[in-house]
């Protein structure tokens, strides 16, 4: 089956993130294929390559990252909504270039794009979980 | 690209959380992917259809005049809940008058709000293939 999954939550604060990566990990694991993971509202957070969790704790972005969700393209599935993104102050290069500001903070597995990627997702995929309250 | 059934369950009130505005900007984007839109209001998202909004007072943008453009992207399906309103004593009457000019009807305006139970609305959900909630 093809499953997309929606993200509403940042990380550490609510449990959204742990338990869509979870079942993510358990789907794949199942035979299914995951063909996006797209974070909107807080759950943009959960993109940040700056995150430093205690040693003794998991770290959730590099949880996403590892499970490697590309596109036939090679092209990260792990899709931030650019405008909840923008707004948080979570750059790429690219937005971060095109505003003047000098640093970004997405983690190479994650790409920025529109809506309408998660929209897609919903039609492409067989089914589209939403994770967050 | 195949039709779908998509529906936006709107749950939270307008201005507190960032919900029922980052619903909105789906809602709009999803309107370009000419797909079978409906939105349902429970819980208190019946809140964000209340007529006579004004944010002046805590500095948010009023962004309720946006439903009113609903209908010009032919998203005419809105659900309120009916117990949710009767819960927070409001009725039909407190609702803006959201409305969309029926292109099969001699583009007459009709009004795209229809309250109905959570049981009809549990039954429209059964049949959508997309589930968003916010």
């Amino acid at each position: 089956m093809k499953i997309s999954i929606q993200i509403n939550e940042g990380p550490y604060q609510h449990q959204a993130s742990d338990t869509a990566y979870q079942f993510a990990k358990a789907a794949i694991e199942k035979g299914h294929e995951i063909f996006r993971v797209f974070f909107y509202h807080d759950g943009v957070n959960n993109a940040s390559r700056f995150t430093i969790p205690p040693q003794d704790d998991r770290n959730i972005v590099n949880q996403w990252a590892e499970l490697g969700i590309k596109n036939a393209n090679g092209e990260p599935e792990l899709v931030v909504c650019v405008a909840a993104a923008l707004r948080r102050g979570m750059l790429d290069e690219s937005e971060a270039s095109k505003n003047g500001i000098d640093g970004n903070n997405i983690h190479p597995a994650f790409r920025i794009s529109g809506l309408g990627q998660l929209i897609e997702a919903g039609i492409q995929s067989d089914r589209l979980v939403v994770f967050g309250d | 690209m195949s039709i779908k059934k998509f529906m936006y369950l709107n749950r939270r009130s307008s201005f507190g959380t960032v919900y029922a505005i980052e619903s909105l900007e789906v809602v709009l984007v999803a309107a370009a992917f000419d797909q079978d839109v409906s939105l349902a209001f429970i819980d208190d998202g019946v809140y964000q259809i209340i007529k006579g909004q004004n944010t002046n007072g805590i500095g948010m943008k009023n962004f309720s005049k946006t439903f009113h453009a609903l209908g010009d992207y032919e998203i005419n399906k809105l659900y309120v809940s009916a117990e949710s309103l009767e819960e927070r004593g409001l009725s039909a009457d407190d609702l803006m008058p959201l409305v969309y000019e029926d292109e099969d009807d001699n583009w007459e305006e009709k009004s795209s709000v229809k309250v109905v139970s959570n049981l009809e609305i549990s039954k429209i959900m059964s049949k959508q293939d997309v589930c968003f909630s916010f």
